[in-house]
């Protein structure tokens, strides 16, 4: 994920460097990503990681009172970072658009459907006034919404919790936008549910060619969906890499700790290998790596060396200074 | 089974009345759980599997009689206890006890982990003072807490921290069963893993027998010797782990399994089973499954299907494994 190896195209979300501080807590630490033009990159870690807080500082979403820093953060070659709220509103929906776990939190409830999906449209000018209606019952025929007229005049409060995420989602693509941010899209669902809604990602990601930034603390869904994984701990990201490189030959501690603690449904699991302890909280951090209280293999240097990105395959690296050796292979 | 079950359930259901959307609107029944049979022996692990409102809850709630049974039966370790009442109901609830999903929903905020620890040796009149002081102290001890941790409120807790303060609270009475209702849902994954070993000493450590109540396979898979599958308030399926997971005969076992997204099997698509679960105030006649299922037919519209044995221990409840399934349309070999 080196920004610098994108060659002369320019990517689709370029981001170095990116700090995120709340009251003089950091809790996004120097994240360096890049996405390309109908790429997906799937974001995994643990509570309290900051993946949302990453996704929410490129959608410029956060609070006034987070101090967001970046060398880089762009969208389309064009800076996030100064651009006024005005400008952000205007790339909201048309450039990128989000999705949220808890789709209530996200929709209004005292608004219909119908209305809610007819001022996103109208706001970016995509359909004039009369239009509205056709299309936000086309974009609800699209999400797989059956009778999307009728839908068009109910509450959220009275769809199903698989079927409010497939109206958010209606709502994100409605001005297809090139970049959309999925932040555990489908942690509150149901695994039959979940299962229609990734598909669904898939097919509108492909029809759309859409970059699309997959947040989850689930490691399978990650894996059955993303073409590229970082992996973030207390802040920072520890690993980084192709998925299925990630997934065969995980090279930081953490990451391969987060597997072995992974009980799987397709084959059985002998004792799991926990990972002792809890993840330090944004204001106890420990010096040097942030992982190597936890870490089975840390050494005395692990708390002298803030440890940089290791090379560990072309396109894999890892935050560690003794990364694992079989990764490299 | 030679040795009889420890426990022993027939027939449990429950319906809930609710009263109806809007001012007149007459009262909601809601079959939360129905028919609802199966045995669980000593040391056992039993998992109980199924989708967001299919009943799990209500039937571990039923088994501690935590909550009363609209019918049905529960023997624990040959008694009747599902009209057990008063000081024999008491005594009952020393052997049965449950723990919940949301540490923090459960545990009163305002009283220390010690005090949370032992309140149910101080509501049962267990020991005096110095007696529930060591055992507060074997406790803690068991369940990977620290002795000075007994003077913290649980906002001063980890939510892996807390779950351990709720196993710690549910094995206060040293209960032979312990129901685990989500009990490490809500977990990170590494602390999932912390809490599933915890679970898995004290199981061989106490001869504890558990009913485990999750939504998540990979769990249910790594924890249970046996697993029933609830759709809409029914059992659709019973098997040992292994037969369950490598040959499901029920076609809701199998969308279910299908629709897991697993590390290391790339990207891949997936063919989900279409359609939402029907609400239990409205279940569809015969097959509960049949809104949604790939092989129905005609009979599955109109028909429930009994829950039939298709091999030994195994059992599903299924009209394409019904003997006079006749009209099948697809083979369930998966
Ligand atoms: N508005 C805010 N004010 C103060 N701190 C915040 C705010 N938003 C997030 N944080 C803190 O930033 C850190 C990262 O939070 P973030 O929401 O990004 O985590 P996450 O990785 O998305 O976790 P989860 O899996 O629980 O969603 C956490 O310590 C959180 O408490
Ligand atoms: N006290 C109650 N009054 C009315 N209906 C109830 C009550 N408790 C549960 N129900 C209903 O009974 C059904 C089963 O609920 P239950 O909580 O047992 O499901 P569950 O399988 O535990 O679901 P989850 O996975 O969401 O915890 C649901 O339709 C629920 O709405
Ligand atoms: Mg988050
Ligand atoms: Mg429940």
């Amino acid at each position: 994920m080196d920004a610098a190896s994108a060659g002369d195209k320019t990517p689709l979300l370029d981001i170095a460097g990116l700090s995120v501080a709340f009251a003089g807590m950091t809790v996004v630490d120097r994240v360096t990503l890049t996405l390309d033009d109908g790429e997906v990159l799937g974001i995994v870690g643990e509570s309290g990681s900051g993946k949302s807080v990453t996704a929410q500082a490129t959608m410029g979403l956060l609070p006034d009172v987070a101090r967001v820093t970046a060398d880089r953060l762009n969208l389309m070659g064009e800076p996030l970072l100064g651009a006024g709220e005005k400008r952000l509103q205007r790339l909201r929906g048309a450039a990128m658009s989000m999705i949220f776990q808890e789709p209530m939190t996200a929709l209004n409830p005292v608004l219909t459907i119908g209305r809610q999906i007819g001022e996103t449209l109208l706001r970016h000018g995509a359909v004039t006034a009369g239009q509205a209606r056709a299309r936000s019952a086309d974009l609800l025929s699209r999400v797989g919404i059956p009778s999307p007229r009728e839908k068009l005049d109910e509450y959220p409060h009275q769809l199903s919790g698989g079927m409010r995420q497939r109206v958010m989602i209606a709502m994100a693509i409605a001005c297809h936008p090139r970049l959309l941010f999925a932040d555990e899209p489908t942690t509150a669902l149901d695994v039959t549910i979940q299962a229609q809604i990734l598909e669904l990602l898939r097919e509108l990601q492909q029809e759309y060619r859409m970059g699309i930034v997959l947040i989850s603390h689930d490691l399978g869904v990650v894996s059955s969906f993303a073409d590229r994984v970082a992996v973030m701990y207390a802040g920072r990201i520890v690993e980084d890499a192709p998925a299925a490189s990630l997934f065969a030959r995980p090279a930081h501690p953490y990451t391969r700790g987060l597997l072995a603690s992974r009980p799987s449904a397709s084959h059985d699991t002998p004792r799991l290998q926990a990972i002792p302890g809890t993840v330090p909280p944004p204001f106890d951090l420990p010096s040097g790596c942030r992982f190597r209280t936890r870490c089975a293999l840390a050494q005395p240097a692990c708390a002298q060396l803030d440890p940089p990105r290791l090379q560990v395959g072309p396109t894999h690296g890892a935050a560690c200074l003794t990364p694992l050796a079989e990764a490299a292979a | 089974m030679s040795e009889a079950p420890l426990l022993s359930v027939r027939g449990l259901g429950k319906t809930f009345r609710r009263r109806g959307r809007g001012f007149l609107a007459p009262a909601v029944e809601v079959r939360a759980v129905e028919g609802v049979s199966f045995d669980i022996a000593k040391g056992e692990t039993l998992g109980l599997v199924g989708e967001s409102g299919c009943g799990k809850t209500t039937t571990g709630r039923m088994v501690v009689r935590l909550l009363e049974p609209s019918t049905g039966s529960i023997l624990f370790d040959g008694v009747e206890i599902s009209a057990l009442a008063g000081k024999a109901l008491r005594a009952l609830r020393r052997d049965l006890q449950i723990v919940f999903q949301d540490p923090m929903s459960s545990l009163n905020p305002r009283m220390t982990a010690g005090e949370l620890i032992t309140e149910p040796l101080v509501v049962h009149g267990v020991g005096d003072r110095v007696a529930r002081d060591k055992r507060l102290r074997q406790l803690l001890g068991l369940v990977g807490l620290l002795p000075h941790h007994a003077a913290r409120f649980p906002h001063e807790f980890s939510g892996g921290q807390r779950q351990r303060i709720g196993i710690a609270r549910a094995l206060a009475l040293s209960p032979r069963f312990l129901v685990l209702d989500e009990a490490v849902s809500a977990l990170d994954v590494s602390i999932q893993a912390q809490i599933l070993n915890l679970l898995e000493d004290l199981r061989s450590e106490l001869s504890l027998t558990y009913l485990f109540i999750s939504h998540d396979l990979g769990v249910i898979r790594h924890i249970c010797d046996r697993v029933a599958v609830m759709y809409l308030g029914e059992i659709v399926e019973i098997a040992t782990r292994s037969a369950l997971f490598a040959t499901p005969r029920h076609p809701y076992t199998q969308a279910l399994l299908a629709s897991i997204p697993e590390v290391g099997e790339g990207k891949r698509r997936f063919q989900p089973v279409t359609g939402d679960v029907p609400s239990a105030s409205n279940p569809p006649p015969g097959c509960r499954f049949n809104t949604r299922c790939p092989h129905v037919f005609e009979r599955c519209r109109a028909e429930r299907p009994p829950l039939v044995e298709v091999a030994p221990g195994h059992a599903a409840a299924c009209h394409l494994l019904t003997p006079s399934a006749t009209t099948s349309t697809g083979s369930l070999q998966a």
